[in-house]
């Protein structure tokens, strides 16, 4: 809890900085998208018109259509549901899995700590990207799996910030207080220590959204996510490469959809890392 | 220093080892194995018989129990045989080792870009007057990270390719064809020696040295170039170690983009016929080449700051 009477007076009118209320812009919008895209879009996403085939950005189709005469601009809105689905699979995964690592490490030291650990560093020693696409090679293909595949890639620092964490506020006074005064463990765990954890796993959870949506579309963009007709980011942009040439909107507006939400969730991150000033 | 040395290369055989042991446990142990995917689709189609399949399980090894399975992978392994590709029935290892070379064209290519952008933009951003400047080169590598790859290399191809003609859009053959694939790779790689740099020279610019430095008559740039520099490159050279390791990685999205032969367009060929022994050779070629990067940084630490080989405790923070 903030103390008030602590803080200075002049914290009690920061203006939002204009960049961070754009990146929540953003982000609204794109949550939008995924869970009501027909609000934002009359367009349908699958059936194109054939007469408008290859069509460049207008009023009528802002990005753009595609070779069957889709609108690129109704097949990134409702991409968007799959691909944020692909990144909160990812990151709940990293998060929960990553922070159960770090905790047990962190609250039962020894050999817990050390084992945990060491498997951990292996985790961060295979770059991503990597990790990622051996567990799809073993998983299979499809969103699902390349979220899965994402989340435990990017599991080792959750462990590491959590079990940092831990071990900060295991030995805090309040702690000890709260043992003497007969709370068992699990109790300590759940109304001290996780809470105060929460801060920078949040932060890392935000960063980590900014990496989930690269890796997912990238491996999407590869081939492993979704399958065709279906829209998903990565994919649409790969849909574009064979008309990089003639139609260049296929591909730049679904990657500058990725590219605009990866710096909104950085954004953020930063702003709940308390990097603001 | 020598005990410094060995501590480092006992940590790199260990990561080695783990990279080795952590793919085998995701690859065979994991269900969905590559020859009764490649039997069900491939050559055999849906007329394998069970004998037919447990020959070709025996043939590629994956009949004996895991345990076996694995001392006998790791053994072959240490002599450089990852198996048979499930897919072209080729040696892994080779395949993977002859496809190194173009790799390794880009990958090089790209840290020089990389060490360039990151350590330019932190370099200039930190010692400019200009505010406005300051903000902008500060800020590029945050934008530098948050753009996909992939579309990175397509904007490239749009603009430098098909627009102004100046570079080849794909292909393998000649100079040319690396730079645009490089300054893809470069880009987010820059971007964290970039951002750990600037961060790292600002902390310096805050040290009491500093000011010393120049009141005894330095000048900006020699304050800037000639102290606070080597003083600040530590940190941006272990990440410079990490982040390098994931170059080989990042091959896998610009071979594909720019069409170019090497270890990225074979891995991503054998992850989409889940040929494992393959995916298993990239993987610690990956280990390896990361590996040998951070023993190359463990040995620059001590000639930037000789305090590192004396008390090994501090030198990875």
């Amino acid at each position: 809890m903030v103390d008030l009477a602590e803080a200075p007076a002049r914290h009690f009118h920061v203006k939002v900085p204009p960049g961070l209320l754009l990146a929540v812009a953003v982000l609204a919008f794109v949550l939008l998208a995924a869970f009501v895209p027909a609000l934002l879009t009359g367009h349908d996403p699958i059936t194109g018109v054939p007469a408008e085939r290859l069509h460049g950005p207008s009023l009528h189709h802002l990005f753009g259509t595609d070779e069957t005469g889709r609108d690129v601009y109704a097949r990134v809105i409702h991409g968007a549901s799959l691909s944020l689905r692909a990144t909160a699979i990812a990151v709940l995964v990293a998060l929960l899995a990553g922070s159960a690592l770090g905790l047990l490490a962190g609250f039962r030291g020894g050999w817990a700590d050390t084992a945990i650990m060491r498997v951990v560093d292996v985790f961060l020693a295979i770059p991503p990207i990597l990790l990622s696409l051996a567990l799809v090679t073993a998983l299979g293909f499809g969103t699902t799996n390349v979220a899965i595949a994402v989340g435990i890639a990017n599991l080792a620092s959750f462990a590491r910030v959590m079990r940092a964490e831990v071990l900060r506020v295991r030995n805090g006074v309040f702690v000890e207080a709260a043992r003497a005064s007969g709370v068992r463990w699990s109790g300590v765990l759940l109304r001290h220590v996780l809470p105060n954890a929460a801060g920078p796993v949040l932060a890392l959870a935000t960063l980590t959204l900014g990496t989930a949506v690269l890796e997912v579309s990238a491996l999407s963009f590869l081939g492993f996510g979704a399958t065709p007709p279906t829209p998903e980011w990565g994919s649409l942009v790969a849909g574009g490469r064979s008309f990089l040439a003639t139609a260049w909107w296929m591909t730049t507006f679904p990657g500058l959809t990725v590219a605009a939400v990866v710096l909104a969730a950085n954004r953020l991150s930063r702003a709940l890392d308390g990097g603001d000033r | 220093m020598r005990r410094y040395l060995l501590r480092r290369f006992g940590q790199a055989v260990f990561v080695l080892w783990a990279a080795f042991t952590l793919s085998f446990l995701i690859l065979y142990l994991l269900p969905g194995d590559a020859v009764s995917a490649k039997l069900a689709s491939g050559e055999a189609g849906s007329s394998a018989t069970p004998e037919q399949l447990a020959a070709a399980r025996a043939e590629y090894g994956l009949d004996s129990p895991l345990p076996v399975q694995y001392l006998k992978r790791l053994v072959s392994a240490l002599h450089g045989d990852f198996g048979r590709s499930v897919a072209t029935g080729d040696d892994a290892s080779h395949m993977v080792v002859t496809a190194l070379p173009p790799t390794l064209a880009v990958t090089g290519l790209a840290l020089v870009f990389a060490v360039l952008f990151g350590g330019g933009s932190a370099f200039l951003g930190t010692f400019t007057r200009f505010r406005w400047l300051r903000q902008a080169l500060l800020s590029l590598p945050s934008l530098a990270i948050s753009l996909p790859p992939f579309w990175v290399g397509l904007l490239l191809i749009q603009f430098f390719s098909f627009r102004l003609r100046l570079l080849p859009a794909l292909g393998t053959q000649g100079f040319e064809t690396i730079i645009l694939p490089a300054v893809t790779l470069a880009l987010p790689t820059g971007a964290i020696i970039g951002q750990v740099l600037a961060k790292s020279l600002a902390t310096q610019q805050e040290e009491p040295y500093a000011e010393i430095a120049a009141t005894k008559g330095a000048s900006r740039w020699r304050v800037h170039f000639g102290h606070l520099l080597r003083n600040a490159a530590v940190p941006a050279l272990t990440v410079a170690g990490v982040v390098a390791g994931n170059l080989v990685a990042g091959s896998v999205i610009t071979e594909t983009v720019f069409s170019r032969d090497g270890v990225g367009r074979i891995t991503a060929a054998a992850v989409t016929a889940q040929d494992v022994p393959v995916v298993q050779a990239v993987i610690v070629l990956a280990a390896l080449v990361f590996v040998a990067l951070n023993l190359l940084v463990d040995l620059l630490y001590p000639l930037l700051d000789p305090r590192i080989a004396r008390t090994p405790e501090v030198a990875r923070g």
